[in-house]
């Protein structure tokens, strides 16, 4: 038996402790804001929440967070009808399109922004070059980290910060 | 527009339960009656075929076109909420099910044939639509149609009559003339008698009405929802997780599976032993599915392999159930092909040109080539690219009792409930199909055989099953963009004027007018060769767009630079004719400063591809440091005849810049030993947020016909990024990806590049 909290809330589970928290997550919790995209870390797909830090759920094994504190995309907004800062932000900027990346790509701005406020540039891609998104939406995620962050963002197109 | 309306046929109908309907059906029929009972809930009128009114005054508009991230549900929603003159806060969408009633009936030449859609895309429907035209079952989200065509044609025309139905009973019950009723947000107001009621309202009295037969209109100037930007009805669900894509599903006793196909194309099983596998816990059943090397109707023949799936009671024990699976396969010889060959065998079939078609021969090439001052000659190739959809292929379904019902997101859904059904041998009705968001399309979705995987794998284990396919077999087992070879030789004359353009390619597929260029060059004979292979293929984002486009826009840029002209205004010189194609460069080029010098290692190249009805303009800018290429700017420019939904247009731009951005760097799909040699994102490659660059689109409304949006932006990247990397080195980049190459030197070209 496995003991851990996801999103506030603690689970005990029986299930094989080397089962990736991911398939844990998705089959035995039911919460499927958290996808599948590689299996082996390479997408970012999968991104949530252990103690407040991005990782990776689909080579993580169970038996690794027991006892630890894990957040999913379900959990990110501070409460019932509130959205978190960035998933406003996601909206304003209409950021997703497919948006089956969108949960990963919000763990990971998630994550960046609690340990740094106002990433540059570069901090930035270092923290979500992890994370693909196929319907290529880098540049309006990069806006809309910016906006959480405070930081004007220069749009050439607008001419304008 | 105008012409649609003798084709249009606008019904009315009372609905079980005392409901209205309005139907505006697209071809003779009484249509509303029967579609009700598919898509009207209890206290709700089904208003036509694409909207329904609920008590509360919301407009639910019925999109028949799948939403997998390109924004159509919500553009389409705006076109019908528009001409019906509804409060966009009360307008909400759903997708339609899957019912010949919903068909895009718009893709078939009854409909097509003179109505307002460029002669040039008619030949789109003999082949990268041809189920259409076969079947007339369609439903599908593909060829950048959903705007131009259904949009166009049936949204617009769906939300006038309604408004015109709802303001004819209004005056009716007001006994007010029609002409003196305005309508605003979904109201109905007669200013004289300061009357104001809800939509809502009169929809049991509009079922009594005899409907318009051709309802107006409105013009630009009058739109108030066309053409502005709204938010993405889709989007808050993508941003909590609440979304649901196919493999989200959860129906009650499901079970998962997952699933190895014949790694050679059209490979069977030989052997067997799945003792091992049998033992991990877990594991429920171990199944063959035989491999089905039928004609598919847009791809040709297809080698669909055996494949062998494992049932357990979740992902992750099927995962380790098929890993310990003893398996051989018997490959029928195709296990000794490779890229290299088949690049091979594509230069022996150009060369000899046996049976070669033609896509344009005019003027003398001949002559031109007798009296050319200069000849330029040059060879392309691109390979086999995968999708990559963010979501690996899968779907969910339940087979018993003569009756499939499945779960899925695809591109194509009535497509695809009959290739269930026949893959089990029933009618279409006994299969259910629910279709869902997809986690990425890009043509990959239209092809059904993961939907027939997992319906053959359902009724072997009569539960339902979720058929989950690994990363790796996502890549491994895809419809792959064809590889290409084309050759070019070009001739200058005495007035230092392009005489001649010749083109030979390998395998024709869609759009027809891919290959085909704008520039006003006299002499031109543009064909193709047919060099077949068993590697299966299929639609990629614009489709033959992306690899035609990259070799023409390459080509001409070599013969601007035999000419030593300026690649821009060479092309304006050629497209002098050409007034929109002009504009588009002109735009791209004046806003991306085509005229400023850049630094040394710097670089600008430009491109313009019409594709979809759209034509785009991309400079691209480069640096290349070291060999190394940094990609810092793409500017576009954008001319569709009228921006929908603007910055929705600019997304799918941006979308398609990256995407074939991603391609055109590091996209490659290699054949060893009949196999993909790829198998996930470290060896096939996709572009990253610190390789992406800055994006600016720049929109031209010039007012002719609506054209699409999803692919139009991928074609002109590539052969703008190859022009400038030639700009900054005076390296020519003719087969991609560009990781290929080592820009330290200036390499000479060859067929050990790639």
């Amino acid at each position: 038996m496995i003991r851990l909290t996801v999103n506030g809330k603690e689970r005990e589970l029986d299930v094989d402790p080397q089962t990736p928290l991911l398939w844990v997550l998705r089959e035995q919790l039911r919460l499927t804001g958290t996808k599948f995209g590689c299996g082996m870390a390479l997408c970012g797909a999968c991104t949530v929440h252990v103690n407040g830090t991005a990782q990776r759920s689909c080579v993580t094994p169970l038996a690794a967070v027991q006892g630890q504190q894990i957040t999913t995309i379900e959990g990110l907004a501070p409460g019932e009808d509130e959205l978190h800062p960035l998933q406003q932000a996601w909206i304003d900027e209409q950021v997703p399109q497919c948006g089956y990346c969108q949960s990963g790509q919000l763990m990971s701005a998630a994550s960046l922004l609690a340990s740094n406020a106002n990433p540059s540039d570069e901090e930035i891609n270092a923290a979500m070059q992890g994370n693909i998104c196929r319907c290529g939406m880098y540049g309006r995620i990069k806006k809309a980290i910016n906006r959480v962050a405070g930081v004007g963002y220069f749009d050439p197109a607008r001419g304008e910060v | 527009m105008g012409k649609w309306t003798r084709r249009a046929f606008i019904t009315t109908g009372v609905v079980a339960g005392g409901g209205f309907a309005v139907g505006v059906a697209l071809r003779p029929g009484h249509r509303a009656p029967e579609l009700a009972s598919l898509v009207a809930e209890e206290g709700e009128s089904l208003v036509n075929v694409w909207v329904k009114l609920d008590q509360n005054n919301v407009t639910t508009v019925i999109v028949p076109h799948s939403e997998m991230g390109q924004g159509a549900q919500t553009v389409l929603a705006q076109m019908l909420a528009d001409e019906m003159d509804a409060d966009w806060d009360l307008v909400r969408f759903e997708e339609a099910p899957p019912s010949p009633e919903y068909a895009n009936y718009l893709l078939g030449y009854g409909i097509i044939g003179d109505a307002e859609v460029p002669k040039a895309l008619v030949p789109t429907f003999d082949g990268l639509m041809l189920q259409v035209a076969k079947s007339m079952a369609m439903q599908i989200t593909g060829g950048s149609l959903s705007i131009r065509s259904t949009g166009q044609y049936g949204m617009r025309i769906a939300g006038a009559a309604a408004r015109e139905v709802l303001v004819e009973a209004a005056a009716d019950t007001w006994q007010v003339p029609a002409a003196e009723i305005q309508t605003e947000a979904s109201h109905l107001i007669h200013a004289a008698s300061n009357r104001r009621a809800p939509y809502a309202e009169f929809a049991p009295v509009a079922a009594q009405m005899s409907p318009p037969s051709t309802p107006n209109l409105k013009t630009v100037d009058d739109f108030k929802i066309i053409g502005h930007d709204v938010q993405r009805l889709d989007i808050p669900s993508k941003v909590d997780g609440s979304a649901q894509f196919a493999m989200d599903v959860q129906v009650p006793g499901m079970v998962y599976a997952t699933v190895q196909r014949s790694p050679v194309f059209g490979g069977e099983i030989a052997s067997l032993d799945d003792s091992a596998a049998r033992k991990v816990p877990g594991v429920i059943d171990v199944v063959k599915v035989a491999g089905s090397k039928g004609e598919n109707a847009f791809s040709g023949k297809q080698n669909i392999g055996g494949s062998v799936a494992v049932v357990a009671e979740g992902y992750w024990q099927a995962k380790q159930g098929l890993a310990a699976l003893a398996v051989e396969w018997k490959n029928f010889g195709q296990d000794a092909m490779g890229s290299e060959e088949i690049f091979a065998q594509f230069d022996r079939d150009i060369t000899a040109a046996v049976d070669r078609g033609n896509d344009r021969v005019q003027g003398d090439v001949k002559a031109a080539l007798e009296n050319a001052a200069q000849v330029v000659e040059a060879e392309y190739r691109v390979p086999y690219l995968a999708h990559a959809c963010m979501e690996p292929m899968n779907a969910t379904a339940h087979v018993r009792d003569g009756q499939c019902e499945i779960w899925i997101g695809c591109q194509n859904p009535l497509g695809f409930r009959d290739a269930v059904a026949t893959a089990l041998g029933f009618e279409p009705e006994q299969v259910t199909l629910h279709n869902h968001f997809m986690g990425g399309g890009f043509g990959r979705r239209s092809n059904p055989d993961y939907a027939v995987q997992a319906a053959l794998v359902a009724a072997q284990v009569q539960r339902p099953v979720q058929l989950i396919w690994s990363r790796e077999e996502d890549i491994r087992q895809d419809h792959y963009r064809p590889a290409v070879r084309s050759r070019f030789r070009g001739t200058i004359d005495a007035n230092g004027d392009v005489a001649s353009w010749e083109n030979t390619y390998v395998d024709k597929h869609e759009p027809a007018e891919a290959p085909l260029i704008p520039y006003a060059v006299g002499s031109q004979d543009i064909g193709y060769v047919a060099s077949p292979t068993n590697i299966p293929f299929g639609p990629w984002r614009s489709v033959d767009h992306t690899q035609h486009g990259f070799f023409t826009e390459s080509f001409i840029d070599e013969l601007a630079a035999a000419k030593d002209v300026d690649p821009y205004e060479f092309r304006a010189q050629l497209l002098r004719d050409k007034p929109r194609h002009l504009a588009v460069l002109n735009k791209a080029a004046e806003k991306a400063g085509w005229d400023q010098p850049l630094a040394p290692g710097r670089g600008r190249g430009i491109a313009l591809q019409e594709s979809f009805g759209t034509l785009v303009a991309e400079v691209v800018e480069v640096t290349v440091t070291g060999g190394d290429v940094k990609v810092d700017r793409v500017v576009a420019a954008v001319d569709p005849g009228l921006a929908v939904s603007p910055d929705g247009l600019k997304a799918q731009i941006e979308s398609g810049i990256i995407y074939g951005l991603s391609a055109a760097m590091f996209g490659e799909v290699t054949i060893e030993n009949g196999a993909v040699a790829q198998s996930n994102f470290h060896d096939y490659q996709i572009l990253r947020m610190n390789d992406a660059p800055l994006i600016e689109t720049h929109v031209i409304n010039s007012g002719a016909a609506v054209g699409g949006a999803g692919e139009p932006g991928t074609p002109a990247v590539a052969p703008a990024l190859a022009n400038a990397i030639y700009n900054a080195t005076g390296s020519r980049v003719r087969q991609l990806p560009l990781k290929n190459y080592d820009l330290k030197f200036r390499i000479e070209e060859s067929d050990e590049v790639a």
